[in-house]
């Protein structure tokens, strides 16, 4: 084993091209041939680049498009009370009448509401729906909201069709009881799921268990989203059932609207107001009250800190490999200095150097970005057996790989400026 | 000889600083990268019970059928299916199990009550689970039988009410109910709370206070894990329990593989029981998972985790990668020194040890800027990871010592190719040539 890097000069002859425009690619592979531990390294590296970072990139727009989801409600006024109260009442629903009462009378708040779920909070009542007894489930479960009157105008939700509840159509939802109201409300994508080519509005559907009443579709919302924030990629996020029940359990949540600029105020005045009401009640620490800001920011933390550390990992890894490049070419330039030296004196241009080493650049990167498509639908496979993610688009990799192609052109241009300032009196002076 | 490669090396390492600063830069960045993910992944995929895990087994019997052959059955039994396990005793201990929430109201009325999370449980469940004691001790069967209003509070709950002191035999009122403390658990971090993962995967809050079961049970304690009502039930407390709906835990200590056997074959036995009864119309669909199959069942690690410690590892590797070359040109660079020093009689081994020892002290180097970017790193942690897991991951002197070592032997590897290509310059070639 007697290649070392002094014998990269055997390759002069071959690399002498007349000239001052046709660049050949077929001497640059000759002498590539002699650093072929040079050329794979950096080959390997960008390979592995670029397989990490359009996996990293098509991570970053899955969880950017997850925390884009519209919610569907006024976010910016909103804020919500988790109530609970101590022990079993049998007296609850009055209290919580009167809490409903109190709230709505304050000053400051536009209107309110008591609910068991809302989007975003994570985790809610799912049912089974379909659309005749006998049919099998629409999916695994269809994100359920129990609601009074004041829900829609509370959230900012509006309605494509159909009325809201009428006051004296809320009933009440007793313990294991079922959601199987006579009225109910849905979403515009949930009626469509259920009715695709007809109108939804005053159709049958059954809510729930085997032995569910049928509940009529009195109104269809344009958008509400379902309380998980979860990976799946269907768009069973913009189904819900919104049921007119009022809560006879312990625990729910006081969804609040505040008029305009009075919803800092209203986080004060409105647990002040309640415990003024009754004491005999639980109001959870920290987030016990909160604006809806803060459930938005703490329900999308993971997606968005995830999203920031790909995009990290994907810049410092870009940062590296090109560091690499810049690296290893100024070695070449180094160890050629004769060679360069010789061309020159045979009447290459600088700019001819400046060439030669661009493409050399070029065509490593072709064959890293060549062995990184494969690794990056490697990585991807083995990404959708373990994480259930999608397929790779296309157009990740080819962003990827142009910003790799961009990156090595650059980082080799340094050191190729270097290379075309090697004056032509070089070629003499160790020969 | 090692003092005097290393002051060559040392010598060599500042004749290029930029060159050196980059490998110290890009190896400490690539450690420090894959020792913040996998303090997580540590923090979150670790046995929670390392002393009982293979010998604790939560059962499964499907009580609506499989959707399809082969089909998992829900999480959780009903109340009725877990005590007849309970009452078959076919294990050394047994414990049904539930999440409860309780309010726990102060002397003071003025101020509100609050809220804590706890568990309705048999009183095997204390040494099934290990339970550390700090005051007392469990309930006594007779306390389960006799629905006793006994309580055993952690020791947050107890510094919180009763300032710390050792608090048995006094009362406690849960939801307007006095209860007598019976024990007082040490703080027990055992994370993931194995047999709480309805609510943030076991990492959430950790439930400070123990009910006897049925106690739990006749208060009508809602659970505060899930559950799962697939067939039609009345309203109301009662109709619940004795539905088919599904919220109860069922936890066994079987003590070897040969016990773990019977009992599963006990599960299909009951399993084919309830099919003469006329109850299942089914064959038996039930399972018994030890702890770390059950957290492997259940996916407890977020994939948030184990995706970021996978992202990292290869980021490891390509600086990995970078440093190969990064060391080749450096080393390659020095041709003529080596063909001098050959000349003059160094072996390969000689050369050898020069070039891995320079490239230790990179990799040392790299090491300790490893350190310094993982402590940033696990300040970060906050921001992609749910606060209650980033709790979990800290810095200690194993992850400390895990991070030199990484880079150490990472960078050696590294300079495993470039240290024999250093090792095979011809003196000859170099002589001549210069």
């Amino acid at each position: 084993m007697a290649r070392v890097a002094g014998a990269a000069g055997l390759a002069i002859e071959i690399q002498l091209i007349p000239g001052p425009t046709d660049m050949q690619i077929k001497p640059i592979l000759s002498a590539l041939r002699h650093h072929k531990s040079g050329t794979l390294l950096i080959a390997l590296q960008i390979a592995l680049t670029l397989a990490i970072v359009c996996n990293a990139l098509f991570i970053i727009q899955g969880r950017i498009q997850r925390l884009s989801r519209p919610t569907g409600i006024a976010e910016s006024e909103l804020m919500v009370v988790n109530n609970k109260w101590v022990g079993r009442l049998t007296d609850a629903p009055a209290r919580q009448a009167a809490d409903l009462a109190t709230v709505r009378a304050l000053p400051g708040v536009a209107d309110a509401y008591v609910t068991n779920a809302f989007p975003l909070i994570g985790s809610g009542w799912q049912s089974g729906i379909r659309r005749s007894p006998t049919e099998k489930n629409l999916d695994s479960g269809t994100a359920v909201y129990f609601v009074d009157d004041h829900a829609l105008s509370t959230l900012g939700v509006k309605l494509v069709a159909g009325r809201n509840f009428r006051s004296d159509e809320i009933g009440s939802l007793e313990e294991n009881g079922s959601p199987d109201a006579p009225t109910i409300i849905v979403t515009r994508a949930l009626a469509q799921s259920l009715y695709p080519d007809s109108e939804a509005l005053g159709k049958l559907i059954y809510i729930g268990t085997s032995d569910a009443r049928p509940s009529t579709i009195v109104g269809i919302v344009e958008h509400l989203q379902s309380p998980e924030t979860g990976a799946g990629e269907d768009d069973r996020w913009k189904n819900v059932i919104l049921v007119p029940m009022r809560l006879t359990s312990a625990g729910a949540f006081f969804v609040i609207r505040a008029k305009p600029a009075q919803l800092q105020t209203l986080l004060k005045t409105v647990p002040t107001a309640l415990k003024a009401n009754s004491t005999r009640r639980v109001i959870p620490e920290p987030h016990g009250v909160i604006t809806f800001a803060q459930i938005r920011d703490m329900a999308y933390r993971g997606d968005r800190g995830l999203a920031w550390m790909m995009g990290g990992i994907s810049a410092i890894l870009l940062v590296v490999t090109a560091a690499g490049i810049v690296g290893l070419t100024s070695f070449w330039v180094g160890q050629r200095r004769r060679q360069i030296g010789i061309r020159r004196a045979l009447g290459a241009t600088r700019r001819d150097i400046v060439m030669y080493f661009l493409t050399e650049n070029i065509l490593i990167s072709v064959g890293g970005i060549v062995g990184g498509v494969v690794l990056a639908l490697v990585l991807n496979r083995w990404m959708m057996m373990e994480f259930e993610t999608a397929r790779l688009a296309a157009i990740y990799i080819v962003i990827a790989a142009f910003i790799l192609l961009a990156l090595g052109q650059l980082a080799v241009l340094a050191p190729a400026l270097r290379a075309s300032r090697v004056p032509p009196v070089e070629a003499t002076r160790t020969v | 000889m090692f003092g005097y490669y290393l002051q060559l090396g040392l010598r060599s390492l500042r004749r290029n600083p930029m060159l050196t600063a980059l490998m110290i830069v890009v190896i400490g960045v690539g450690v420090a990268a894959s020792m913040t993910t996998y303090a997580v992944f540590r923090a979150t995929s670790g046995d929670p019970i390392p002393q009982k895990s293979s010998q604790l087994y939560i059962a499964q019997v499907d009580n609506y059928g499989p959707e399809s052959p082969g089909a998992e059955p829900l999480r959780w039994l009903t109340w009725r299916d877990s005590m007849a396990l309970m009452q078959a005793r076919q294990a050394k201990r047994q414990t049904a199990l539930y999440p409860i929430g309780v309010s726990v109201l102060s002397d003071d009325p003025s101020k509100l009550a609050y809220p804590v999370r706890g568990y309705a449980v048999f009183t095997d469940m204390f040494p099934m689970f290990d339970v550390p004691f700090l005051y007392g001790g469990p309930w006594s069967a007779e306390d389960d039988e006799a629905r006793a209003r006994v309580v055993v509070i952690g020791k947050d709950l107890n510094d919180r009410v009763f300032g710390g002191v050792n608090s048995v035999g006094r009362e406690i009122d849960l939801d307007g109910t006095n209860f007598r403390v019976v024990g007082v658990t040490a703080r027990w971090d055992a994370r993931p709370r194995f047999f709480d993962l309805d609510v943030q995967k076991g990492f959430g809050d950790l439930g400070d206070l123990y009910m006897p079961f049925a106690r739990s049970i006749a208060d009508q304690q809602p659970t505060q894990g899930g559950n799962t009502c697939n067939l039609p039930s009345g309203p109301g407390w009662d109709n619940f329990i004795r539905s088919e709906c599904v919220f109860v835990s069922f936890w066994a200590e079987l003590p070897d593989v040969a016990s773990a056997d019977r009992y599963l074959r006990f599960l299909h036995d009951y399993s084919n029981e309830q099919r003469s009864a006329g109850r299942f119309r089914w064959d038996p669909n039930v399972r018994l998972r030890n702890v770390m199959e059950w957290l492997s069942y259940r996916r407890v690690v977020p994939p948030e985790a184990r995706m970021s410690l996978v992202i990292a590892s290869a980021f490891l590797l390509i600086c990995l990668v970078n440093t190969i070359g990064l060391l080749l040109a450096k080393f390659m660079r020095r041709a003529p020194e080596i063909g001098v020093r050959r000349a003059l009689g160094a072996s390969r081994r000689a050369i050898y040890a020069q070039f891995l020892i320079e490239a230790a002290s990179v990799g040392l180097a790299g090491g300790l800027l490893g350190i310094v970017l993982t402590g940033v790193g696990m300040m970060g942690i906050g921001l992609v990871f749910d606060p209650a897991i980033a709790k979990l991951a800290h810095m200690n002197l194993s992850l400390l010592l895990l991070t030199v070592a990484v880079a150490l032997v990472s960078t050696l590897i590294a300079a495993f190719y470039p240290t024999w290509r250093a090792s095979q310059v011809q003196p000859a070639w170099q002589l001549k040539s210069n």
